[in-house]
């Protein structure tokens, strides 16, 4: 049944965008299915929406904003200090 | 998608599932600071006010907030930091907090383990591979800022607490048995008395950590939202992650821990204020048995007392 549906995965439009993860200094990008949204991403990184803030351009977006293609996002912790 | 005040792009929901953009964001947050303050009465007019400064977001946020509120009074905050000396950390948020109070018109009075005591956290850490960090950094930390705080005039010590630390501690506590720790905790902190204890008050206590962040990152605060080295996999660490698990799944689960609490507290003060404290025989600040938790850690070390002066 998978190998079924895979043959058709030609037909799902992806897109590919680029996370900057601060809390391990890391660049990653990350293939995504076209429309997905930031919490679509997080669960993709399996990061809790709870710990971050999402940047692109400098702006914050929530969790509900769909990405594009080629978006260059940067994935703030908020927990800081002792 | 828009905020619910002005059409603006939101940068923020909150627990009413309300939208904000970055203006309304920032009126809503120094709003409920403001109330805290007010209807805990945490800052009374003939307060003299040290704010605990670390350079990090949550800190600088509400020296800030305090600052301001202050500066309508025609009145002064001092900042107090104290420098552990933890390397590649301590170092760069003690830049980010004198660029902080430079910009602020702030006066920052630094106490350093070093300077006092003769070592940095790191390096009696090195000495001792097994004990936990946060145990021995957190006493000498909130005796400094007791010390250093009163030295400096004060009657009252703003701290950073913010939601998430307080329902860690909450919890930490409940699963340690200690609730006598609880009864310490609330936006005025303490519950024995003596008279060389500052009162400590909590303005962000009702602030979630991310909001916090948020709204340093917004006003452009020179902090970086680094963790302490120390911090990973302590117990507080899970815990923390245990309540943002949790709150993922059941939004409101922090806050339902606060409000819980606050139901029982007066009840736990209650419990715990008969407990009499007496003075340490060596440095006279309060402790619980002859020798305050510094001065039995010092003792321990044999490590030389330098007098200095703290205010």
């Amino acid at each position: 049944m998978k190998q079924y549906l895979n043959s058709f995965s030609f037909l799902v439009q992806h897109m590919q965008v680029t996370v900057f993860i601060q809390r391990e200094n890391k660049k990653k990008i990350v293939k995504l299915e076209k429309g997905a949204t930031v919490k679509t991403l997080l669960r993709t990184l399996k990061i809790n929406p709870e710990v971050v803030l999402v940047a692109r351009k400098k702006t914050i977006i929530l969790a509900d904003t769909p990405l594009n293609d080629k978006d260059a996002l940067e994935l703030l912790s908020v927990i800081s200090g002792g | 998608m828009a905020c619910s005040s002005c059409q603006q792009n939101p940068v923020h929901t909150t627990q009413s599932h309300t939208k904000l953009c970055k203006k309304h964001f920032l009126e809503y947050f120094e709003k409920k600071v403001f109330r805290t303050i007010r209807l805990h009465n945490l800052l009374q007019d003939d307060d003299i006010v040290v704010c605990a400064l670390s350079g990090g977001k949550d800190s600088t946020t509400v020296t800030h907030l305090v600052h301001r509120i202050l500066k309508q009074r025609r009145k002064k905050v001092t900042a107090l930091l104290i420098n552990e000396g933890i390397h590649d950390y301590r170092d760069s948020t003690l830049k980010d907090a004198r660029k902080f109070c430079k910009q602020e018109g702030i006066v920052l009075k630094e106490l350093s383990f070093k300077k006092l005591f003769g070592f940095t956290l790191d390096e009696f850490l090195q000495k001792h591979k097994n004990i936990n960090p946060c145990s021995v950094c957190g006493v000498i930390r909130r005796y400094l800022m007791n010390r250093g705080s009163r030295e400096l005039g004060a009657t009252v010590l703003v701290t950073g607490h913010n939601l998430d630390d307080e329902a860690q501690n909450i919890l930490m506590n409940q699963f340690k048995g200690n609730m006598q720790f609880s009864a310490k905790l609330g936006p005025v902190s303490g519950a024995l008395e003596h008279d060389k204890f500052v009162r400590k008050v909590k303005p962000l206590y009702f602030m979630p950590e991310k909001e916090v962040a948020l709204y340093a990152y917004l006003k452009a605060f020179p902090v970086e939202f680094i963790e302490c080295p120390n911090a990973h996999g302590t117990f507080r660490q899970y815990v923390g992650e245990l309540i943002n698990d949790l709150e993922q799944r059941y939004p409101g689960t922090k806050q339902g821990i606060i409000n819980s609490f606050l139901s029982i507290l007066p009840e736990l003060k209650k419990q715990y204020r008969g407990k009499k404290i007496g003075s340490c025989t060596i440095c006279g600040e309060a402790a619980a048995k002859q020798l305050c938790k510094v001065c039995e850690l010092l003792e321990k070390e044999k490590i030389d007392r330098r007098k200095k002066e703290y205010g």
